[in-house]
């Protein structure tokens, strides 16, 4: 493919990384997006040097262990070099680590855009808010998203590499900040703190009231309404935020990576993904699809040598070894083995034919051996996902 | 204790699990178990993805349940439809036509209070319960890490909101999911180490922070275990340089991949089989673990749902 424009799409992993400033690392859960883009921004550092950060959102002790950390907080924290030094790598620049901690990072937040002492520290304080900041899914996307754009703009990093949420819906964390921004403005929100500010409830929007009385009750209305009204004193720093959060996602710096097995389900999601990205305009940059099957599970000709040798199992065993009868069972073991993992590596193909979503760079991983759990861990699979 | 017993007796069953573990798999595989023993079940989508009903080869359903294969209903959550039947169900307020506005404003009241959205959601597969519209409903649940505040909400919603109708509703609702008699959560997983260790913090977190009990964990595919002890030995002497060679002389091809996928296969059982020490070392004593092989399936539909059904029935007894 030869690029067409005077940036140019890049061709490997490589050149992506290096022409990006943020890689956001998204797709289903459970399919190894932490690690890869763990794996990514340490071989980043050791490739192409700078100073890198990977910004995850899961609490995986064993991404903190590989990193040789004892635990990942909300500071970026910078990775030792003797933990590269570990896996006989040279850093040419640094690797820094953060953990989003949702509930610190709103405090955080709140602190930035109270206008007074007194407001911050009553929303602090109050019921809801912590309700939302603490378990409200929706606040978690736009809490990730607002991290970024926090870190991206204190121009620390040379690259951040991201790891998403887990969301409901994949693509919720994209419209976290304009659903944000949409909530703090809407007519609604004025609309429902009206009465306990003048306690005047026009005629036009009585019914409404009857009816939210009735099922939620006065009391719970009131305290919605008292936070929103200490909220709003906040309201124009947060959307001007929000809206800057959504324009760093579609920036020409910004990239996305869709991370996927070839599972049926994760690849389904993967490639909704991977369209409403380009429907989007966000920049579709690689799909990385781990731990594939082998191909020579999908060669013809050797599934025909396994179904023969299934059959001829004991002729075949004749003399071999020191048990014909063990070894005769064992190539009938040996053989359905590889007839099934080639049903799946098939399966597999055929998904992978019918992922569509044309990114710059679409790479596979192969299984790998063993779980990654240390630096070399790392670098084995970014060296499988750099080119 | 009966683990059989136990699950296919229950009137409600939330089944979790991290994406891509397969819950929707076990999810439809336990109604065919149940349907299969003469019950009457409902099987719930929760996100609208059409994936429970294409496991059964029959087009997507909507709010309106609609039966899908002898003995099993299926319907699929929709907040919107769900409010409108809340409403004239329970507060005797019949929305006709236009709930556009009232839409809004409960979703921007859904917004603000965390609890609300999740409570008609929770509320309409309780109220399938306590209407005995059904023998069993199983709901395809939100994944692992949304489910508790899922299962939360009513409690929430208790404490939040101390008077209006709502919380006479929650004191229903929790009735039956306080009742281990009734529901049950299963949490699915595959033996790898990230899905092992979210069940495990699942389990915890279901006890301190939701008053449902998790009925079981289901371990999906489990691969096979391919050789014993003895058998390993003759297959090592197999790829030995020489014999391999031999072995391929008198196949009529070469042998290398076909052992070399053998020993993937028994390199991936065998870090699998870690995760499920560490997985059942992990879990509160006594708790039911239920093992799915893996299935070597070309595609996934009617045939593989009896089939995921026929193992469960298996590992619990039946």
């Amino acid at each position: 493919m030869t690029a067409a424009t005077g940036a140019g799409a890049a061709k490997t992993v490589a050149q992506l990384l290096a022409a990006k400033d943020i890689v956001i690392a998204c797709g289903p859960g459970g399919v190894g997006k932490t690690t890869t883009a763990a794996a990514l921004a340490a071989t980043a550092v050791v490739e192409q040097g700078g100073r890198v950060l990977v910004l995850t959102v899961d609490p995986a002790r064993r991404l903190a262990d590989a990193l040789g950390l004892k635990g990942i907080g909300n500071d970026e924290v910078r990775i030792p070099d003797e933990v590269f030094a570990g896996a006989a790598a040279h850093p040419r620049g640094e690797l820094w680590a953060a953990m989003l901690d949702t509930k610190q990072s709103w405090d955080d937040l709140i602190r930035a855009h109270a206008p007074d002492e007194e407001t911050r520290e009553q929303i602090l304080a109050n019921p809801l808010y912590q309700n939302i900041s603490g378990r409200f899914v929706q606040s978690h996307d736009y809490i990730a998203m607002e991290r970024l754009y926090e870190i991206h703009t204190e121009g620390k990093y040379d690259l951040i590499v991201v790891d998403t949420p887990p969301t409901r819906n994949a693509l919720d964390f994209l419209d976290a900040p304009q659903r944000m921004a949409d909530f703090f403005s809407s007519r609604l929100l004025r609309w429902l703190i009206v009465p306990y500010r003048s306690r005047l409830v026009n005629v036009a929007s009585r019914p409404f009231y009857q009816v939210a009385d009735r099922i939620l009750g006065t009391q719970f209305l009131a305290d919605i309404s008292e936070f929103f009204i200490l909220f709003q004193s906040m309201y124009s720093g947060f959307v001007e935020r929000a809206e800057a959060v959504t324009r760093l996602l579609s920036d020409r710096r910004t990239t996305f990576m869709v991370v996927s097995t070839l599972e049926a389900t994760p690849v389904r999601e993967a490639e909704f993904f991977s369209s409403e990205l380009m429907a989007r305009e966000l920049h579709l940059g690689a799909i990385v699809l781990n731990k594939v099957l082998p191909e020579y599970l999908r060669d013809a000709r050797t599934d025909k040598l396994a179904q023969s040798m299934e059959k001829r199992s004991g002729e075949l065993a004749e003399g071999l070894t020191d048990d014909p009868a063990v070894a005769a069972r064992v190539i009938v073991e040996v053989a359905e083995s590889f007839l099934n993992f080639g049903v799946v590596a098939r399966r597999e193909a055929e998904e992978m034919a019918e992922l569509r979503g044309a990114p710059d760079v679409l790479v596979t991983v192969p299984f790998f051996d063993a779980d990654i759990y240390d630096m070399t861990g790392l670098l084995q699979l970014g060296a499988q996902v750099w080119d | 204790m009966s683990a059989a017993a136990d699950l296919l007796d229950l009137k409600l069953v939330f089944v979790t699990g991290k994406g891509g573990v397969g819950k929707t798999t076990v999810a439809a595989g336990l109604a065919q178990l149940a349907a299969e023993h003469g019950k009457r079940v409902l099987v719930c989508e929760t996100d609208a993805k059409g994936d429970v009903t294409a496991l059964f080869e029959s087009p997507p359903t909507d709010f309106t349940p609609r039966e899908i294969a002898p003995g099993i209903w299926s319907m699929s959550m929709d907040t919107e439809a769900s409010l409108r039947e809340y409403l004239k169900l329970h507060l005797r307020i019949p929305v006709v036509g236009r709930i556009g506005p009232l839409a809004k404003a409960f979703d921007f009241v859904a917004t603000a209070a965390p609890g609300v959205r999740e409570i008609l959601t929770v509320g309409k597969f309780c109220w399938e319960v306590k209407e005995r519209h059904y023998d069993l409903v199983v709901v395809d649940a939100s994944a692992s890490g949304h489910i508790v505040g899922q299962l939360a909400a009513p409690q929430a919603i208790n404490d939040l909101v101390k008077v209006g109708l709502i919380r006479g509703q929650t004191d229903w609702m929790l009735e039956i999911l306080s009742d281990p008699h009734q529901t049950g959560l299963v949490a699915v997983c595959t033996p790898e180490e990230m899905p092992v260790n979210e069940t495990i913090e699942l389990a915890a977190r279901v006890r301190e922070e939701t008053t449902v009990r998790m009925s079981a964990v289901v371990v999906n595919r489990v691969l096979p275990e391919l050789f014993g002890q003895r058998e390993e030995e003759i297959f090592e002497q197999l790829r030995e340089p020489g014999t391999e060679e031999e072995l391929s002389e008198r196949a009529g091809g070469p042998v290398a991949p076909v052992l070399e996928a053998a020993r993937l296969a028994v390199t991936l059982r065998r870090t699998r089989s870690t995760h499920l020490q560490q997985l059942q070392a992990g879990l509160p004593e006594g708790m039911p673990v239920l093992l799915l092989p893996y299935l070597f399936a070309r595609s996934f539909g009617a045939r593989t749902t009896r089939q995921v059904a026929h193992a469960l029935g298996e590992e619990l007894g039946l």
